[in-house]
């Protein structure tokens, strides 16, 4: 990666035009041409630096629901618990937190309901009680990590 | 084509990214049977509806160098967190910042970011300067430094000609 390479990931993840060139016109903010941001780009996808390079869904908008939910698991029974929470497919991602609350997980389902019986299903089979902690409000970020 | 129907097709055609050439939403609908602008037109309206939240790009931390990340939380008083939390969410290595509820007795924070940085000190010192720049030097706070990952993967919307998800949940921690 060059300077020039890191000046598009930093403008990128701020955004990207929708319009008929929108190459054309985020080169245009950057100093360059077109064609060069196209191949720049392909480059750095080639590379793994973007790994995706597109539009960025919100679930809530195509009707599907989000939650963080969190976990006190005692050590001896980590892997055990792991096993049944996973074995969710509204599982979408699990992480090992250095807390008494050391297991965090996201759900995401169609919708809101399933968000709930999901809880408690997983509340049944571990016995251990699940916090549920929805998004109240989101707090724009812009530049994601500076390149 | 119904709306509903062209928005999904439109959705999945995404999946794997925009087409990388001048007129990437021309191509888009070339392969969907649409014109360019019928394409820009469903988008716009995707986004005004909150479907789509913006076009860009999703780098890999790891690749760009920033391989430790912690979860942020700090309990701030209810008539505060929002300015707080915009201000926050600006701070440099702040990837999400969110409100949510607190959960007591077990968990008295309501207000939530990702940090990242080169490694475990780095994310420390960007927490640090974080909490200055949004006045958050004296709320109680914790730092949950990410451990194993057990499971990542998207959110499955409708197939792709690839097989993969056809939308993903862009955050670590949604």
């Amino acid at each position: 990666m060059d300077d020039l390479d890191r000046r598009i990931v930093n403008a990128l993840q701020g955004g990207f035009p929708v319009c008929e060139r929108p190459f054309a016109v985020a080169a245009e903010g950057l100093g360059m041409d077109e064609t060069t941001l196209i191949a720049r780009i392909a480059a750095l996808r080639a590379e793994g630096v973007l790994s995706r390079f597109g539009p960025l869904y919100k679930a809530e908008g195509l009707g599907g629901a989000v939650t963080l939910a969190a976990m006190a698991v005692p050590e001896d029974r980590f892997e055990e618990v792991v096993a049944l929470v996973n074995a969710h497919p509204e599982v979408a991602h699990n992480y090992a937190r250095d807390h008494q609350l050391n297991m965090w997980f996201v759900l995401a389902t169609e919708d809101e309901a399933r968000i709930a019986a999901t809880i408690r299903a997983i509340e049944a089979e571990t016995g251990l009680a699940v916090l549920n902690m929805p998004r109240l409000a989101e707090y724009h970020v812009g530049l994601r990590l500076e390149a | 084509m119904d709306v509903m129907a062209q928005e999904r097709a439109l959705l999945a055609a995404l999946a794997d990214g925009l087409p990388l050439e001048p007129r990437p939403f021309a191509a888009l609908g070339e392969r969907l049977g649409m014109t360019e602008a019928e394409v820009l037109e469903a988008l716009r309206t995707l986004g005004e509806r909150g479907v789509v939240r913006r076009f860009g790009v999703v780098v890999r931390h790891h690749e760009l160098g920033y391989r430790a990340n912690a979860m942020v939380v700090w309990d701030v008083p209810d008539d505060r967190v929002d300015a707080t939390g915009r201000t926050l969410a600006t701070a440099p290595g702040v990837t999400l910042c969110y409100r949510r509820p607190r959960r007591p007795p077990d968990w008295p924070y309501n207000l939530f970011c990702m940090i990242h940085g080169r490694d475990r000190e780095a994310v420390l010192c960007a927490v640090e300067r974080a909490a200055e720049l949004a006045g958050l030097e004296d709320m109680p706070r914790a730092v949950l430094f990410s451990g194993r990952r057990f499971k990542q993967r998207g959110a499955v919307f409708g197939p792709t000609p690839s097989g993969e998800a056809a939308w993903t949940i862009s955050t670590a921690a949604s």
